[in-house]
């Protein structure tokens, strides 16, 4: 990874998930300026590169895909990002987004929509823009969509994980992280 | 639309990443024809949460939102306790709950105002956007930028203590909670606790200096009249945790008060539109068109008498003096107003800690099971509502969900409405600095779909200017 550019490059989003993810990264706290001194942040929400410009060394991906521009955005991480790794349940397992796979999407869309003691829709009509994205007949995790080179359970990882994580593949090192940091919660 | 009007797209990384974005339609001679914020993000959480065993659902629905979890899962077990037939919880309990709730919303407002809000208040709206984050105001304003990551931390550690986890908290269960405090884990938030409290009072001088040198440009900034709603205590006191709704109209009129928690259904709707996937709350008396409102804490600040801590009381009062009487329409005076409850939410973490109840060992109650119960809260954001029906093999059969930032849907979409016909108005180039005049108006409101967004950074954008037939003409993106 290194001799390539000056400071590696680290990008990340978020699709289907909470941002729980995201907010276990910021906990990492003070450290968060050590790190923006190791890697160039590009295209996440920690600065504000929208588009790849260059190639990415790693891509970190919260949430699954629940709409067609997750798996556009998803597709665009795969092919930008060197080494792609799905953190937390959402992007590896689909998560608390994927219960709605056993339901009909009309139904899930009627009950918030149509139903509900405080719903006001005297048309009837369920959001249909063609602003808003298609949603798919599922939530899938990332790895059904992309190739996904590593997993990082939990829901969110540790802070703690997820800085060994970054430390490690930033430095080239096989990923292993001690028993305690591995939750599936 | 005629044939030379231009759609603009503003796409914050949460549209890419499927959340939320900005269209502006210009007629042919750029005047503003429509605006609209669009949230693209929808879950079914209403719907697949029927079935589940209703102890799982405090859980369960905070993994909506990893941003204020604390509140979802607290409104969850507010209703759930009902359910469960316990009216009150042990005095332990409560004040865990509160504790935990005092620790998210001094982490969540102190994440929104350092690390997103900041670098526009600091260096402008229109400043080079390479300098405009939080790792500008790091280089500029260490010690600033130091403050913010570490009053994030202190919450997020009273929220680690008391919830078990960060994110994601495990300790509310039905009827009470299932971990009281260690009076090691109190003493270590005791040892920081005074350091917080004059942070967060250096904080609330930092807003409201900023507001006061800029009043005459913000004053209108994405501003309008409006009624605000929030809970308060008994006594009309500002009340996070456990509260009755008040709102008051425009002038300040009061609409309903005191309401109990369990009749929100009689006073609020929401409306749905084709363009959005969040709903559009109002006041029902009022109806769809006039009666939306505010929430969040310029709503709270606009519908309590007073504060109960005494540093955020005289910061309340010198808000008012200094912008007049409630209710205060400024839409940019929300970070002040967030940093009057900053301090709120410390002083308030300090009384608890010193409480000998929050050592305590009595945590759960039982009760009669009931079928149908509101569990209300004040969010950072705003107002959250949480109401369910669950049957009588425990099975949740009915959710319905009001969130704070749906309450602020109306406000946001006028205010960029308000700052495109302001701003971009008649011009026929967009510069990056005018659009990030629409984002400032959003963050003034701290939207949940947006404010992880630029946790660490500004809202990352995307301009299309095209033609009727959809080619493009311009395009701008950031960074
Ligand atoms: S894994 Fe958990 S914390 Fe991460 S996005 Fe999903 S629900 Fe949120």
């Amino acid at each position: 990874m290194a001799g390539k550019h000056t400071r590696p490059r680290v990008a990340t989003c978020s699709l289907a998930g909470c941002f729980g993810c995201h907010m276990s990264l910021l906990d990492i706290d003070e450290r968060i300026f050590e790190l923006a001194e190791l890697v160039e942040f590009a295209r996440s929400p920690i600065v504000d590169k929208k588009r790849f410009d260059r190639r990415v060394d790693i891509g970190l991906i919260e949430g699954g895909c629940c709409n067609e521009e997750n798996v556009a955005t998803l597709r665009e991480f795969r092919r930008h990002c060197e080494i792609l790794v799905s953190i937390g349940d959402c992007a590896t397992a689909g998560g608390v987004p994927a219960l709605r796979n056993d339901i009909p999407l009309a139904e899930c869309l009627a009950e918030a929509y149509v139903g509900g003691p405080t719903v006001h829709n005297p048309g009837g009509r369920i959001p249909d823009d063609p602003e808003l994205p298609l949603l798919l007949d599922k939530v899938y995790p990332a790895h059904e969509v992309v190739r996904i080179d590593y997993f990082l359970p939990g829901c969110p990882p540790s802070a703690e994980a997820l800085w060994q994580t970054l430390v490690a593949l930033l430095e080239g090192r096989p990923l292993e992280l001690p028993y305690e940091l591995i939750k599936y919660d | 639309m005629t044939e030379s009007s231009r759609r603009i797209v503003i796409e914050p990384v949460t549209r890419v990443e499927g959340h939320g974005k900005v269209t502006i339609l210009l007629d042919e001679r750029h005047r503003v024809r429509e605006a609209r914020l669009h949230i693209v993000e929808f879950r079914g959480f209403e719907r697949f949460v029927q079935g589940r065993p209703y102890w799982e659902v405090p859980v369960l629905v905070q993994r909506l939102c990893g941003i204020c979890p604390v509140s979802h899962h607290l409104a969850a077990s507010k209703a759930m306790d009902l359910i469960a037939g316990v009216e009150r919880l042990t005095p332990t309990a409560e004040k865990i709950r509160r504790l935990m709730h005092m620790g998210q919303i001094f982490q969540s407002h102190a994440l929104h105002f350092f690390h997103l809000a900041s670098p526009d208040l600091l260096f402008g709206f229109d400043a080079d956007p390479a300098v405009r984050n939080v790792l500008g105001v790091a280089q500029k304003h260490p010690e600033l930028a130091r403050q913010g990551v570490l009053m994030r931390k202190y919450g997020q550690e009273v929220i680690r203590a008391t919830g078990g986890k960060r994110v994601h908290a495990i300790v509310a269960v039905p009827g009470g909670v299932n971990k009281s405090l260690s009076a090691a884990e109190r003493d270590a938030l005791l040892a920081d606790v005074e350091r917080m409290t004059d942070w967060a009072e250096a904080a609330v001088g930092v807003a409201r200096d900023y507001t006061l040198d800029n009043l005459e440009q913000i004053a209108d900034f994405g501003s309008f009249t409006s009624s605000h709603l929030g809970l308060v205590r008994a006594d009309g006191a500002l009340e996070l945790y456990d509260g009755l709704l008040r709102a008051v109209d425009e002038t300040g009129q009061v609409i309903f008060d005191r309401l109990e928690n369990d009749r929100y259904a009689e006073v609020l709707a929401e409306e749905v539109r084709s363009w959005s996937y969040m709903k559009f709350p109002f006041i029902r008396s009022l109806g769809p068109e006039r009666g939306w409102y505010r929430v969040g804490p310029l709503a709270r600040l606009n519908v309590c008498e007073r504060i109960t801590t005494p540093r955020a009381e005289a910061a309340r009062r010198a808000f008012f003096a200094a912008l007049g009487d409630p209710p205060c329409q400024v839409t940019m005076a929300y970070h002040w107003a967030r940093m009057i409850e900053v301090l709120h939410a410390v002083e308030a973490i300090h009384e608890l800690l010193l409480d000998p109840d929050i050592t305590g060992d009595e945590l759960l109650r039982s009760g009669t099971r009931r079928e149908e119960a509101v569990g209300v809260i004040e969010a950072p954001r705003g107002t959250l509502f949480h109401h369910y029906r669950v049957d009588e093999n425990d099975q949740v059969t009915m959710a319905n969900l009001i969130v704070s930032t749906t309450s602020n849907n109306e406000p946001m979409n006028r205010a960029v409405r308000q700052v495109a016909e302001q701003h971009l108005s008649g011009r026929d180039r967009i510069t990056e600095g005018l659009l990030n005049h629409v984002e400032v108006a959003i963050r003034a409101y701290d939207p949940c779909l947006s404010c992880a967004t630029h946790a660490l950074g500004q809202m990352p954008l995307a301009v299309e200017l095209r033609d009727a037939d959809g080619r493009l003409l311009d395009r701008r993106t950031r960074g």
